[in-house]
């Protein structure tokens, strides 16, 4: 199968125009901007439109726009840019708008770095800007899922009416992988006859969020919480390492998640049992996964690129039924495999068995 | 197996582009591969950097702490990744750039006066090639034919009239003999 090698930012254009992404607005911020330059240079070619607008702002209320006439779109941004979205994010989930929204999260806060970060983990499975409501969060961890899980983020924004965000960081961004450009499966039909396009010769269709009464209102939160439930219900994501027979656990997600890999088999190759739950989706968090370990996991640490914010929600997960640690390091920088076993072994005294 | 490459020097003496024919290079042999460039403000001025990975397995952890080769092209390079190379693995310095005092005896260190050797051929900005030559032997994963295609690749299509001369000062530095 055909293999190209490409920058992380250029993996998410690329499949997103064979996702069927017709429409990109954005404003460019590094480290996000090949997103919008591999854009602006290929989608043209196949009949679709990249326009940078005047703001970030400017950029995710033509999605709004773009949706509410069926369209496939997408922006992307950085940090600082994503929260200048909230609005338009809140809105879209309001009206139930299916749009793709890239998060190559950067350092913060303010205007913070350039470097990697899982600083907006809180941001984007927290919903992000006003109101109760909550995106669908897939998290990459390398070149090949920066791909998947474009295609993917597409078709759970049409499945669910809801904005998805594909939450990634500068380091996944920047980095050049090969990537097997899969051909897409066929897309899922989904239901179009809520779109506004025009209403010659059929009833007219209103796409707001305004709710002029308290009852109307009420009625439009349980309808999104029942979409938010069936939602959670179906679609935990996360891939286990290593967690079969695992005393320890380590929780990660993106390149953290990775990196952690390499430390699950420094860890085996000393004889400590330590396996990785790495979340794929974090909103919703995958509960599920932890079933299976409650009753034989020791302890768990959390490797983050923040001052801990997944914890809460392991943590939660577990029920305080066994020890939740934080290794994390911050303002761009990445832990090494090493430094995390080293965490990993003196906060639960562990000593390998045999060297490596 | 693997190649875990670190490549150093100043903003402009084509670090970057090392890396990525190093990273074309594993290409076409299926491979797994990764190419991280330090990007934002180092790249204007001060320590460019970037690495590169050459693997026949899965590249879980991408981060680098301890290398298994470097190419450092001017002294603060050499200073600042030095200690980053494993004990038994190969660091070359361009000596033209970097004069060293106390090197480390736990690693094979190839100096090569790679700025000089390209002055010689008339283009003072392929010292990063003959670094590349001078490190090509040491390399588990690819060899002189492989970066050929690479160059085939990344300069023949876009600046043809720079073959030659890429790939000579590849040449030269995988010949070079500390006299």
């Amino acid at each position: 199968m055909e293999k190209v090698l490409l920058k992380g930012n250029e993996i998410i254009g690329e499949a997103a125009i064979r996702s069927g992404c017709k429409l990109f607005f954005g404003y460019p911020i590094t480290p996000s901007t090949e997103v919008v330059e591999y854009l602006s240079k290929h989608l043209p070619k196949q009949g679709g439109t990249v326009l940078q607008a005047e703001d970030e702002i400017g950029a995710i209320n033509m999605c709004y726009g773009a949706a509410c006439t069926g369209s496939r779109v997408m922006t992307a941004s950085s940090s600082p840019g994503v929260s200048l979205k909230q609005e338009g994010i809140s809105y879209s989930a309001a009206v139930g708008l299916p749009m793709v929204i890239v998060n190559v999260n950067r350092c913060g806060p303010g205007l913070g770095g350039l470097g990697p970060a899982q600083s907006d983990y809180f941001q984007s499975t927290r919903g992000g800007g006003h109101g109760d409501y909550r995106t669908i969060v897939l998290a990459p961890s390398k070149a090949q899922e920066l791909y998947d899980y474009t295609m993917l983020a597409f078709d759970l924004a049409d499945k669910y009416r809801n904005p998805v965000l594909l939450l990634t960081d500068g380091f996944l961004g920047q980095t050049m992988e090969p990537i097997v450009l899969k051909e897409r499966p066929e897309a899922p039909v989904v239901d179009r006859d809520w779109i506004v396009d025009g209403c010659k010769g059929r009833k007219k269709r209103v796409l707001a969020s305004y709710s002029l009464t308290n009852e109307i209102g009420e009625a439009n939160n349980l309808k999104w919480e029942a979409k938010y439930k069936d939602i959670q219900e179906k679609e935990q994501h996360w891939e286990e390492f290593h967690t079969e027979d695992a005393e320890y656990l380590l929780v990660s997600y993106g390149t953290t998640g990775r990196i952690c890999k390499s430390t699950v088999l420094n860890a085996r190759a000393k004889g400590i049992k330590l396996g990785l739950i790495r979340p794929i989706t974090l909103w919703p968090f995958p509960v599920k996964a932890f079933a299976p370990h409650m009753d034989k996991v020791k302890g768990i640490v959390t490797v983050e690129l923040n001052t801990g914010q997944m914890i809460e929600d392991v943590k939660l997960t577990v029920e305080c039924k066994m020890p939740v640690y934080l290794y994390r390091r911050q303002g761009g920088m990445l832990p090494t495999e090493n430094e995390i076993l080293d965490f990993v072994e003196n906060k639960f005294s562990l000593s390998g068995s045999e060297e490596v | 197996m693997m190649d875990k490459v670190i490549i150093a020097g100043f903003g402009g003496q084509g670090v970057m582009f090392l890396g990525k024919v190093m990273t074309y290079a594993g290409m076409g042999s299926n491979l797994e591969l990764c190419w991280i460039p330090s990007y934002g403000p180092e790249m204007r001025g001060g320590t460019a950097n970037c690495s590169v990975i050459l693997s026949d397995e899965e590249i879980y952890s991408p981060v680098i702490d301890f290398a298994d080769a470097a190419i450092v092209l001017n002294k603060p390079a050499y200073e600042k990744f030095a200690p980053r190379v494993k004990p038994g693995g190969v660091l070359v310095v361009n000596s033209s750039l970097a004069q060293l005092e106390n090197p480390r005896e736990d690693i094979t260190i190839i100096e090569i006066p790679a700025t000089d050797m390209a002055n010689e051929i008339g283009n003072t900005s392929i010292a990063n090639m003959v670094c590349l030559g001078a490190l090509l032997p040491h390399l588990k994963l690819i060899d002189l034919p492989k970066v050929e295609k690479a160059m085939d690749e990344l300069v023949a299509k876009r600046r043809p009239e720079l073959l030659d001369t890429n790939l000579l000062a590849i040449n030269k530095g995988i010949a070079y003999k500390k006299s």
